[in-house]
This record gives C-alpha cells, structure tokens and sequence, in this order.
C-alpha cells in the first residue's frame, strides 16, 4: 500500500439529461499530490468536483472522500470556487469572508475565541491579516484569490479542491497563487481545475484531463504539446 | 406639535413606524444585498389575498396578511431550487393570484372603497391597538430570528455553495429568511400599504448600502432611515392632510437619489484611494 488515499472515484458515469458528461471516470488522489484537472469548456471539469463536493450525484460509480461518502467528507475539504459565481459587491470584510468556514453545519454559530484565532492564523499564512476591515470590493483581484483560500484554510481542511481560481486574472498573479499553492502542498493535498495548461503542469505533479465521457491521467513532465493537443479534441 | 402627540392615534403611529422601521431595516438589508426585491414584490402582494379574506370575513386584515405572507414564502422557498430559470414565473403567480384574490372579497364586501384605497397606498393613522400588539410580536420574532442565525444567513446570502459544502442546511436558511419576509411585510402593510412596499423594503437598505460596507451596519443605518422617512412623512402628512404612504415613499426616494448623488461625488476620490492601496499590497 502506498500513501493513504484522500479522493477516490470508481466507474464514475454522470449524464445531464440524456446528455452522458462523464463515463467510467476512475480517479485517485493519494497524499501529498497536487493533482491539475485540464481539459475543453464543457469538457466536464467542473461537473467533475461537483461530485467529489457532493453537490451531484454519479448516475453510476462509487465515490470516496476520506473513506466517506462525499456529503460526509466534503467536510475535510477546503473548497474554492469559481470567481464568477462570487457576488464582490456584497458588504462584506475580508475577516466576515474568512470566518464563514467555522460555521460549517451549525444554524445558530455564534464565533468563538477558538474561531476568531483560526481565522487570525489563516489570514497571517496568506498575508492578508492588515486587510481584515476592508470590503470584498476595495481589494485587487490577487488579494481577492487569498481570502478565498484563507476562508478555505480557516476550516483546517485536510485537502484543497481548486475550480478555475485563476480565471481572468493576468500571469503574475497566476504564478504567485501558484507558489502559494505548492507552499501549501507540503501539508495537504491540492486537486484544481484550470484550463491553462502550460501554467498548471509547471506545478501539478499529476495531470488528468477530462473530455466528455473520458479522464485520462497524464504525467505532466514530458508531455509533449501535440498529445495535448489530441487530449483536447 | 405637542397638541398632536397627545392624540391616541398619533402615538399609535408613532410606535408602528419605530416597528415597522425595524423590521423592514433588517429584512429589507437582505432583501437588498442578495437582490430579492422582486421575491418581496411578490409575497407582498399575495399577502393582499389573505388580507381581502380576513377583511370580508370581519377579522383583522393583519392576521390574513400574515397566514397567506406566510403560505407564500414556504412556497417560493420550497421552489426556489427546483423552479430555477422559471422562478420568475412562480413569483409573477403568487404576485397576480394574491392580488386578484384579495380584490374579490374587498369588493364583495359592502362599503370597500376607502379601506381599500389604505390597505394599498397605506394610512399610519389608521392603526389600532390590536395592530400594535401583533406587530409588536412579529418584531420580537424577527430581531430574535436574525441574531440566532446572522452567521447562517451570512453564508448562505454570499456565498451559498461553499455554505453547503460544509454541510449547511441552506434550504431552511433561506425558508426562514422568506418567513421573515413575510412577517416584515405584515408590519409595515399599515405604513405604505401593498403597492408603495417595496419602497420601504428596498430604498432604506438600498441608501443605507452606499455609505456602510457590513451587512450589520447597514442594517442600522437602514433602520434609521426608514424610521426618519416613516416620522417626518407622518408629521408632513398629518399637518397637509395628506395620506401618509406616499409622502413616506418620496422621502424614502429623495433620500436614495440624494445618496446616490453623493456617492458619485465621492466616488473618483475613493477608487483613486483604492488603486493606490491596491498597488501597495501586491
């Protein structure tokens, strides 16, 4: 047996309507690998983490989340969604932001001293503790990305799932979110959807990528741009 | 001024208006920052319903208002998910429906014509003490509800996937934010009545929202505005003999165009602020 195994999918099938997305998808993300997920628009990435995250059920396939099912071990999970589904103009402060984790199922929480030092130690990891009283909408974009991953680290998630963080956001910022997720990497592992390929195999030590009704798993050194290009179409 | 404050039913409007201006100051931040304002049209409207039943059957109109605000509010959050594109189509329903529903008993019932030119423009001055006590009740449960699940209705309004993926049951946030909703409509029918609502649902948060950037501050300030434009409107309409709801309702709008005036011209100096800062930090 090798390193303990975080992710685990098995035959996943997953069909929108009469539309099959994902057939047989076999995926396992083990210890300490920083797994890059690629493939087209429509490709079925996101549909991809929407399972592991358990906000869809596989038609077909067994899915595991820390030995559980997903609505169980999502919760292990620090999750970072797409930009585009954010509401920047939302009054809200970056600490706001970042507590949200610490509520997890709880109806009523109130925070505690226990949630208000997580939070504290969250935001000092990622740099951003002197912008804690600002607005969601005062920051610039690469400030914005470590909010969002201090919000997921806050919850003291034993895995990071990623979808397309780096969406409209220019190349130095992309690389400095990127070393700040191989910093991370040291203690959990990182599984992140993004269709820059040249930028996440420069980090990934795995690269799958999804393509309507296949998932093949690629090494990402030595992978040459012509079989890319075949993994595309 | 003073002779006016010894009348009953001046007070009585008085206390409706703080009520009321606390209520509709906390749902209605909500109802603003996650851009609800046509979920609140519509059970607005279809608590006229329930209010045109209670009325032809003798009862207070209130308690109408609030089973069918209510009956309302468990439907659009029971279909919210589900009806997804078509939600719109839901709320025009129970919008039309409601209406339609409430004008039928009011004019089945004998002498309508001036009740119902209050229950949908609204007349402060026409509240009685039983009003006051149930509005007094559905505040305590609205202030209750939001200080328990503030944190809950945070995650859910921002951000409500990664609310769900850690497992927070969503779906009964928003059903009880839609039950407060209902509720906050209830207190304030007597203030602007049906149609002129969604002013003092929206226009406090909406201005309270340009100067203030957390979701508890502007809850306040919102209060505050509402509670200004529900004072100064009475004493206005009082002194012109004028119905009070759209007096209240203009200086609910002025005071938002005023806001928003301000704010552009503050606004070059703040973004300039903001970049520099910015440039600073990455």
């Amino acid at each position: 047996m090798g390193a303990r195994e975080i992710i685990g999918l098995k035959g996943v099938t997953f069909s929108y309507g009469k539309e099959e997305l994902l057939r047989g998808v076999d995926l396992s993300v083990k210890e300490g690998e920083f797994i890059g997920i690629i493939g087209p628009n429509g490709g079925g990435k996101t549909t991809l983490l929407k399972l592991i995250l358990g906000e869809l059920e596989p038609d077909a396939g067994e899915i595991r989340v820390f030995g559980n099912a997903p609505k169980k071990g999502r919760r292990m999970l620090g999750y970072l969604s797409q930009f585009k589904d954010i509401d920047f103009d939302f009054p809200i402060t970056v600490e706001e932001v970042v507590l949200l984790s610490r509520i997890g199922e709880n109806l009523f929480k109130h925070y505690g001293s226990s949630d208000k030092e997580a939070a504290q130690k969250a935001m000092e990891r990622m740099g951003i503790s002197h912008l804690r009283g600002r607005k969601l909408n005062e920051l610039s974009g690469g400030q914005k990305q470590r909010v969002f991953v201090a919000r997921a680290l806050a919850g003291n998630p034993k895995a990071l799932v990623l979808d397309e963080p780096m969406a409209n956001m220019d190349i130095h910022i992309q690389e400095s979110f990127y070393r700040i997720l191989k910093e991370l990497n040291k203690d959990m592992p990182i599984v992140i959807v993004d269709h820059d390929l040249e930028m996440v195999s420069g980090y990934a030590s795995r690269i799958i990528c999804v393509n309507r009704c296949s998932a093949h798993t690629v090494k990402s050194h030595g992978i040459g741009k012509e079989k890319m290009r075949e993994m595309y179409d | 001024m003073i002779d006016v404050l010894s009348y009953q039913f001046f007070q009585n409007a008085l206390i409706i208006s703080v009520l009321s201006s606390i209520a509709a100051g906390i749902v209605g931040t909500y109802i603003v920052v996650k851009r609800m304002s046509l979920v609140s049209g519509s059970i607005s409207h279809a608590a006229f319903g329930g209010l045109g039943i209670s009325y032809f059957l003798g009862m207070n109109p209130l308690l109408g208002a609030t089973i069918f605000s209510l009956l309302a509010s468990t439907g659009v959050a029971f279909f919210r998910k589900s009806a997804g594109n078509r939600l719109d189509v839901l709320l025009s329903f129970l919008w039309a429906t409601g209406m339609a529903i409430g004008l039928v008993f009011i004019f089945l019932t004998p002498g309508y014509a001036t009740d119902l030119f209050t229950f949908l423009f609204g007349n402060i001055l026409l509240v009685s003490a039983a009003d006051i006590w149930m509005i007094l009740a559905l505040d305590l449960v609205i202030v209750a509800a939001v200080s328990l699940m503030y944190n809950s209705f945070l995650a859910a309004t921002f951000d409500e996937e990664f609310a769900e993926v850690g497992n927070l049951k969503t779906g009964i946030v928003y059903a009880v934010l839609f039950g407060l909703m209902a509720l906050t409509i209830v207190t304030t029918i007597r203030v602007v009545g049906i149609v002129l609502m969604i002013a003092i649902l929206t226009l406090p948060a909406a201005t309270a929202q340009l100067f203030r950037k957390r979701v508890k501050e502007i809850m306040a300030l919102s209060a505050l505005i509402a509670l200004f434009a529900s004072v100064s409107g009475l004493f206005i309409s009082y002194y012109l003999d004028f119905s009070t709801g759209p007096i209240i309702v203009l200086i609910l709008s002025f005071l938002y165009l005023f806001g928003m005036l301000a704010k552009g011209i503050w606004k070059p100096v703040r973004e300039k602020g903001t970049v520099r800062a910015n440039c600073k930090n990455i």
